[in-house]
Formats: structure tokens, C-alpha cells, sequence
């Protein structure tokens, strides 16, 4: 029996009603779908998307340049200042669909360079890092329809801190492991019945747990194939999960991997496998919600860029603004958005990072105000409230 | 939960947990008469040596010649065997590692043996680590987790595991010899982790200029990929010459000296002291543990110059430690491990490192330097909550009829264990259901 089963079959029901925790996915008011992508470890964006027709660009960037488009293993040409990355050849083609924008030299308030203070600053989207224990996408579901209950998903076995906070989510990553009954898990749920931790847990995960093996079933094996990687595996899945009609609408995944002090690589290397590893995962989300597409938006983030120059270990070390990606059938894409701060010597962030000339807030406020309906108001409330003077960036969302 | 203390009788159950891996069969009897000084007695007498099960242990130089070796070989059939070996050894390590905490009579240790392990996170995420990973910790955690931070922290940083994992064995002073001729230079992650995770803390004191003088300082500090003999050793061609200054105190050029001392003086200062206390209180007391707790520690930290020895027995005494309940979600790491002393089921290598792996807590396989999370929020994700509850029932109905669901409940939590818990497992439909059960309590959940 399906675990939704379970959960619909009212033997559960007082007790979720006794907390203020509800799991059931229909009803969504919005048919809008928002995935946020956190590159954790700190994305090189010069490495991702490459001023190439800066002339600064070849001499500072030394061994970690790229070939200009066209050449052998070139850039892929965006708008003929900045090119893709070629392990980002997949979603190259987006960009000529309008259905990817880049955002160069974005960065959050943060100025100093850890990744821990910086991850906590990026997910929880205050101007100081101060051990806040909720996260911007959380309170922002809590503006949705039904106070966000049944919209949130972590792909992962736990919830990051971005997603954290008042409103329940799910959580789902695969599991080889098999099915207890409906019984058991009833037997479960009586014991953690007062448990203010596990008691909402358990419940959100059985209903997700249910919906993903709805999902992942429905065709995506062919018999004989290998089995996908999980974290492949993992973002088909959550495509459907989302395209579902009574399915979460916000998911987010974590990708780990982008601290590359070390053998970075311009063609071959961490970059490259990371980006590919990317590209990859993009390219299924998009497979898995189908015709859901045309009102998602993937946004691609990470808590700061990387230092402009090599490092002396053929990588680079942790520096201050860098990129960020929206793909989607819901964007006005095919655009390099930001404003470019060069790569002289003088105009480097103190002497060795991309100068940020955006905020990260004003790419995040503008996807949940213009794709997922939150009121300015709300934003400056609740979402952001030390981002009320960071405008939103217009026009990202096709109207 | 109802928060209040534990009834005098459930006091060695609550000893047990947060100061072990919870209780195994005829623990609670043995320890009843005086739960405090048991968790007291375990910090007397010798300290702390290797475990006799890693009697054999080869230790981290034979194995990182190993690595080196097999590297050289590049994508032959010979390299993939060797290659494999030494993933086999890793697993066999970590396995060996949770058995050892499991049935330790002194679990004490082997709970800080991991809290330090992991406050010095080295990370299979950079995969020539995995091989070492054990090893690391039985030379440069094991012998210091009752002596001096200060002697753990030297040889945790400048031992060849964590030279590899965070880049230092390949950084080069810009004006050093091997600097001046070669186009390699600095790398700083070692030097900015050092500062962040082992030591101050984030906002501890120190500014991105202690971060690149201390990763000058480091310089040097490597492994000999060549012809070494496997262990860490200082290379004065790649050492940046010159005085550097960290932390408002000027290194003249001492070369192979500068960077233990920096290490020394980092263990020694006031940023670390907090650091350091908030840390140990919030993994054995509370989440967000009270601050007379951190105080306390942290004084006894300063007082003492660091030992460690004194620290531990500060916190084991104190009042939060024996009144306040226990909060603390467990870790998968310390579920399975508490699964094991509880049941005494015997699983092969294999097993266990799949259910390490399916709990999503690999040993040594931390996303990041920071190590493992140490609140409930990282570890009551959804998926997590049901994976326990899956895992446990699969436990359950491998172990078939053999165990007592009962008694393993008696046994393991005592008094801890409510009368709706003991009635629920006593009239669970099945022994696989009970055993379920009983390790999904919230009671064996928590420590």
C-alpha cells in the first residue's frame, strides 16, 4: 500500500490535525514551480560564464582562460562579450530558446570570505550572519497559497537551511530501503505523536516518500539500463514530483564540489566535471516536469565567487562576486543581466576579486515577487526584512 | 517531551547515552550504583592508546605510499586492483572504527575521539583522504583527547592527511626558492580553515591578512609525492622566506619552526577558548546549550592552557550535563552505533557500511571542513526521519525472532523508557516490529 494510503486513510488524521502540520500536496494555488539550485563551496564564475572579449580577461585569468567560441575546445558563445563554459553544452541551447539568463558579478551583503558565514548569510538571506535559524525560501512560502503547507521540498535526506523554518516541507532522496506497512508506520507515528521533532518529520516524509515512488515509476526505467547516478535519479524524479498537479511547487538541492583551490582545470578538471555534473542535473529536472516547464524557474546560486587569479596551485581561492543562473520556461532568458566591473587591476574587489555590482536579493526578491506572486510588502516583511532598500531586478520573469 | 530530569533510576541510562553510545546488555546493572562516577573513572588512569583491534594498522605513511604509487600507475589494470584495495581498506577502517565505539567500556573516549575527529574534519570528499582517514585519527586525535588542544592541534594540522585534504602539501611561497623558479604559489585554504574551524572561530579575531600570513607561515609543509617516506615533512625550497605577521605577533624567518608556533599560539588564544566551549557544550548538552555551561568550560580552557583531560572533566560535571534532559538528536553515526551495543547483532563489513552510508553518515565523508552538523535541524530532514524508521524495521526483520524486543528495551533505556513504550513494544504484531520500534523511539533517538 502507498504511503499516501496512510496518510489519507484517517487513522493518521487526528493527529495531524492536532499539529499544525498538514501533508497533503493538492490544492496548490500555484502553478508556478521554483527550483533553487546552492552550488555549495563557492562556484568559480569567471569559470562558468567567461568575459572572453574583456581584454583583461586572458592575461589575469593565465592557465584557467578559455578558448575564444569557435576555436577547439572554446567558450560557447552567449552574447558575444561572455561565453558558456563547454562542459555547460547542454544548456547552451536554452540560451537561443531565451530560457537562460546569466547574472555576472552578483553577490550577497557578505564581504569576507567563509564559506560557512557566507552559505548562512546566502540561506538566510539576512545582511549579517548571525546564526538565523529560518531560511528566505521557507518565510516565503509561508505568503503562499495555505500558508505554504504541502509546497516546500528539500531533495535531499535533510532540509538546508534556506528551506527551514515555520512552514513544514518534505524532504526525498532515493532509498533502496523496503516499505514498512501501514500498520508499522501507524504504530511509528503514535509514538512520536508528542515528539515536536520527529513527529512532523516522519509525517512529511511519508507523504513525499509516496509521491516520488509515484513518480520515479511512472516510465523512466527502461529495462536494461543502468541505473542513473542518485543524484540524477534524484532531479528526474523531483522534475515529476513538481509537475505533479497536487505535487510540491519549491524544491531545493544542494550540489557539492565547487571549492577547486586545486586543479581547478579550464577544459579538464573539478570545474569542468562540476559544471558538467550541472548541466546534467538541469537537463533532467527539465525532462522530468515535462510540460510543467513552461512555469518553472531553476535558479542557480552559491555563496561567493572565487579569487580573479590562478592561485599558485592551479585553482583558485575564495573571493567575492560571481555568477548566477535562471533557466526556465517562465524566464525572459537569453540575456547577460548585471553590470560587468571589469577585470583591471584597479577595479578588482581589494585587489583580487570580481567587484560585485549586484545583490543576490534583488535577483531572489525578483523571482518570488514576479514568478511565485509574493508582495513587495511581504518581501520587506518577512522575506528580506535587511534587503528593504535592494530592488528587485525587473523583467526576469516573461510576462 | 516532557522536560524534566531523569528519575535517580533512570540516571545510569542517562549517563550511557550522553556520555556513550547508549547502554548494551548488563550496563545499566553494572553502572546503577554510581552512573557519575563511571563517566568520571573513564577520564582517570592511562590516557587514551591505540585500540588493539588497529593492533595490525599499518598507520597513514605506508598507506599514503600506497596512494602515491597507485597514482603513478595511471589507468592499468594493476592500478585499478590497487586502487580498489585501498577503497576495501577505508571501508574495512571505518567499520573496524564503529565496532571499537560500540563495545568500548570506555565510550567516553570513543565519543570524543569522534567530536575531535570531526572538529579536525578530514574529508573522503577529496578521495587520496579516504585511505588515511582512520589513520589520522589514531596518530593525531586518539593520544591528545585528554592532553594538551594545543598538541592535537599541531599534529592534526600538519599531519600529511590534512596537508592533502586542504591543499597545503601543494602550496609554494611565492618568493621561495621552488616559488621564484616554478609559476606554483599560495594556496590558503589550509591556512584560512585553521584559523576559521580548528582554532578562533569565525569572529575569533582575525581578518584576511592573518588568513594569507598564516597560510605563508604553512608553506613548506608537505608530502614528498617522489621519494618520501609517507609522513609530513618540511621542504625549505618551498617555504616563503621572510618574517610574517599573524595575529599582531611578527615570525622572523624561522622556517621549519614558524608554523608550530603559530599553531601554539592559535590553540592558546581567547577566540579559541569560546570557541572551543560552545563546540563541547552544544555536542554533549544541548543544542543550544546554557551559557553558564560554555563559561564554564571555556574558564577551565584558559585556566588550564588547553588540557583537554581538565575541560572533559569540567563538562562531565556539569549540572546541566546530569539535570537537563536529553535533548540531543543522534546523529546516524551515533544511532548505529548505539544499535549495535544495544542489539549486539552481528553484521558483516559490508552491512554496516551500507547502513553508515544508507543513514547518510559515512565516517570521514563530511561535505565539508566544517565536519558533521551537531544540531537536530541537520539531522531531522524528512527522508532522514523515515530512513531511520525504514532501516530500523529491515534490522528488525533480519534479526528475526533472535532478540527480545522487551528485554533489548529494558536493557537499553531503563527508566528512560515510558510505560506507552513498553506496552506499544510489547504488543507490536511481530519481534521484527517490536525491535523496530524500540530503536525507533524517541527515547533511543536521543542522547
Amino acid at each position: 500500500m502507498h504511503r499516501r494510503h496512510f496518510l489519507g486513510a484517517g487513522l493518521a488524521a487526528g493527529l495531524l490535525a492536532a499539529s499544525p502540520l498538514k501533508v497533503a500536496f493538492a490544492d496548490a494555488a500555484t502553478d508556478k514551480r521554483l527550483v533553487l539550485i546552492v552550488l555549495r563551496g563557492a562556484m568559480d564564475g569567471l569559470g562558468a560564464i567567461a568575459p572572453y572579449a574583456d581584454p583583461e580577461y586572458r592575461p589575469i585569468r593565465g592557465e584557467l582562460a578559455l578558448a575564444e567560441p569557435g576555436q577547439p575546445d572554446g567558450l560557447l558563445d552567449l552574447d558575444g562579450r561572455f561565453g558558456l563554459h563547454p562542459s555547460l553544452a547542454p544548456i547552451h541551447g536554452w540560451w537561443a530558446e531565451r530560457q537562460l539568463l546569466a547574472v555576472h558579478a552578483i553577490a550577497t551583503p557578505y564581504r569576507e570570505r567563509s564559506h560557512f558565514d557566507a552559505q548562512d548569510l546566502l540561506e538566510s538571506g539576512g545582511a549579517k550572519p548571525a546564526g538565523q535559524d529560518t531560511g528566505w525560501l521557507n518565510r516565503a512560502l509561508a505568503q503562499l497559497h495555505g500558508h505554504g503547507s504541502g509546497l516546500g521540498l528539500a531533495l535531499g535526506q535533510g532540509v538546508p537551511l534556506v528551506m527551514r523554518g515555520a512552514v513544514p516541507v518534505a524532504s526525498w532522496a532515493p532509498s533502496p530501503l523496503p516499505e514498512p506497512t501501514t500498520d508499522f508506520l501507524n504504530r511509528v507515528m503514535d509514538l512520536y505523536q508528542k515528539d515536536k521533532v520527529l513527529g512532523p518529520a516522519l509525517s512529511a516524509g511519508l507523504g513525499i516518500a509516496d509521491m516520488a515512488q509515484n513518480a520515479s515509476s511512472s516510465g523512466m526505467m527502461e529495462p536494461g539500463q543502468p541505473r542513473p547516478k542518485d543524484r540524477q535519479l534524484m532531479a528526474t524524479t523531483a522534475g515529476r514530483m513538481l509537475a505533479d498537479p497536487a505535487g510540491p511547487r519549491v524544491a531545493v538541492m544542494d550540489m557539492q564540489g565547487w571549492d577547486t583551490h586545486v586543479g581547478q582545470g579550464s577544459i579538464k578538471g573539478r570545474l569542468p566535471n562540476a559544471l558538467a555534473d550541472l548541466a546534467e542535473v538541469m537537463g533532467r529536472l527539465r525532462e522530468g516536469l515535462g510540460d510543467a516547464w513552461g512555469q518553472s524557474v531553476i535558479a542557480v546560486v552559491t555563496e561567493f565567487g572565487r579569487t580573479v587569479r590562478p592561485n599558485g596551485t592551479g585553482g583558485t581561492d575564495h573571493g567575492t562576486a560571481g555568477v548566477a543562473l535562471l533557466a526556465g520556461g517562465a524566464i525572459e532568458g537569453g540575456r547577460m543581466l548585471g553590470q560587468w566591473p571589469g577585470l583591471r587591476e584597479d577595479k578588482l574587489y581589494e585587489g583580487r576579486d570580481l567587484a560585485p555590482t549586484t545583490d543576490m536579493r534583488a535577483l531572489l526578491k525578483a523571482v518570488l515577487k514576479d514568478h511565485l506572486g509574493v508582495s513587495g510588502r511581504a518581501l520587506d516583511a518577512h522575506v528580506f526584512p535587511d534587503g528593504k532598500n535592494v530592488r528587485p531586478m525587473a523583467d526576469l520573469i516573461r510576462a | 517531551m516532557v522536560m524534566t530530569g531523569p528519575v535517580p533510576a533512570a540516571m545510569a541510562a542517562h549517563a550511557l547515552a550522553r556520555f556513550g553510545f547508549g547502554a548494551g546488555p548488563g550496563d545499566l546493572a553494572r553502572i546503577s550504583n554510581d552512573p557519575k562516577g563511571w563517566v568520571t573513572a573513564q577520564l582517570e588512569g592511562s590516557p587514551p592508546g591505540p585500540p588493539p583491534q588497529f593492533a595490525d594498522h599499518p598507520g597513514s605513511a605506508p598507506r599514503l605510499l600506497e596512494v602515491l604509487a597507485v597514482r603513478k600507475l595511471g589507468q592499468t589494470d594493476e592500478a585499478m586492483a590497487r586502487r580498489k584495495a585501498l577503497q576495501e581498506a577505508y571501508r574495512s577502517d571505518i567499520v573496524t572504527r564503529t565496532r571499537i565505539a560500540a563495545g568500548s567500556d570506555r565510550p567516553l573516549i570513543e565519543r570524543l575521539v569522534q567530536f575531535w575527529s570531526n572538529h579536525f574534519t578530514v574529508s573522503t570528499q577529496r578521495g587520496e583522504v579516504a585511505p588515511l582517514a582512520v589513520a589520522f585519527e589514531n596518530e593525531a586525535i586518539r593520544p591528545h583527547v585528554l592532553g594538551r588542544f594545543e598538541d592535537m592541534a599541531r599534529a592534526a594540522i600538519l599531519h600529511p592527511a590534512m596537508l592533502v585534504y586542504l591543499d597545503n602539501a601543494q602550496s609554494i611561497g611565492p618568493d621561495s626558492k621552488a616559488g621564484q623558479k616554478r609559476k606554483r604559489g599560495l594556496n590558503e585554504n589550509l591556512g584560512r580553515e585553521a584559523l576559521e574551524l580548528h582554532t578562533l572561530g569565525l569572529h575569533g579575531g582575525y581578518d584576511q591578512d592573518d588568513v594569507r600570513a598564516l597560510a605563508l607561515i604553512l608553506t613548506g609543509w608537505t608530502i614528498d609525492r617522489q621519494d618520501g617516506d609517507g609522513t609530513a615533512f618540511f621542504n625549505p625550497n618551498t617555504h616563503e622566506p621572510g618574517p610574517k605577521t599573524l595575529l599582531g605577533r611578527t615570525f622572523q624567518a624561522e622556517g621549519a619552526a614558524e608554523a608550530p608556533a603559530a599553531i601554539t599560539m592559535m590553540a592558546n588564544h581567547k577566540g579559541t577558548a569560546r570557541h572551543l566551549a560552545v563546540k563541547l557544550a552544544r555536542h554533549f548538552i544541548a543544542d543550544d546549550p546554557p551559557a553558564s555551561a560554555i563559561n564554564a568550560l571555556e574558564r577551565k580552557f584558559r585556566d588550564t592552557g588547553g588540557d583537554l583531560g581538565a575541560v572533559t572533566a569540567t563538562l562531565v560535571r556539569l549540572d546541566a550535563a546530569w539535570a537537563d534532559p536529553l535533548a540531543k538528536l543522534r546523529s546516524p553515526n551515533d544511532f548505529l552505533t548505539a544499535t549495535l551495543r544495544a542489539t549486539q547483532l552481528p553484521a558483516d563489513d559490508k552491512q554496516l557500511a551500507n547502513a553508515l552510508n544508507l543513514l547518510g553518515q559515512m565516517p570521514f565523508a563530511a561535505p565539508s571542513p566544517a565536519g558533521w552538523p551537531d544540531r537536530a535541524a541537520d539531522w531531522a530532514g524528512p527522508d532522514a526521519v523515515v530512513r531511520r524508521v525504514d532501516w530500523s524495521l529491515a534490522l528488525g526483520q533480519k534479526a528475526g525472532g533472535k532478540l527480545d524486543a522487551r528485554v533489548v528495551l529494558a536493557d537499553t533505556l531503563g527508566d528512560l523508557a515510558d510505560a506507552e513504550l513498553v506496552q506499544m513494544v510489547a504488543r507490536a504484531p511481530s519481534p521484527a516490529e517490536a525491535l523496530a520500534l524500540a530503536l525507533s523511539s524517541p527515547a533511543f533517538q536521543r542522547r
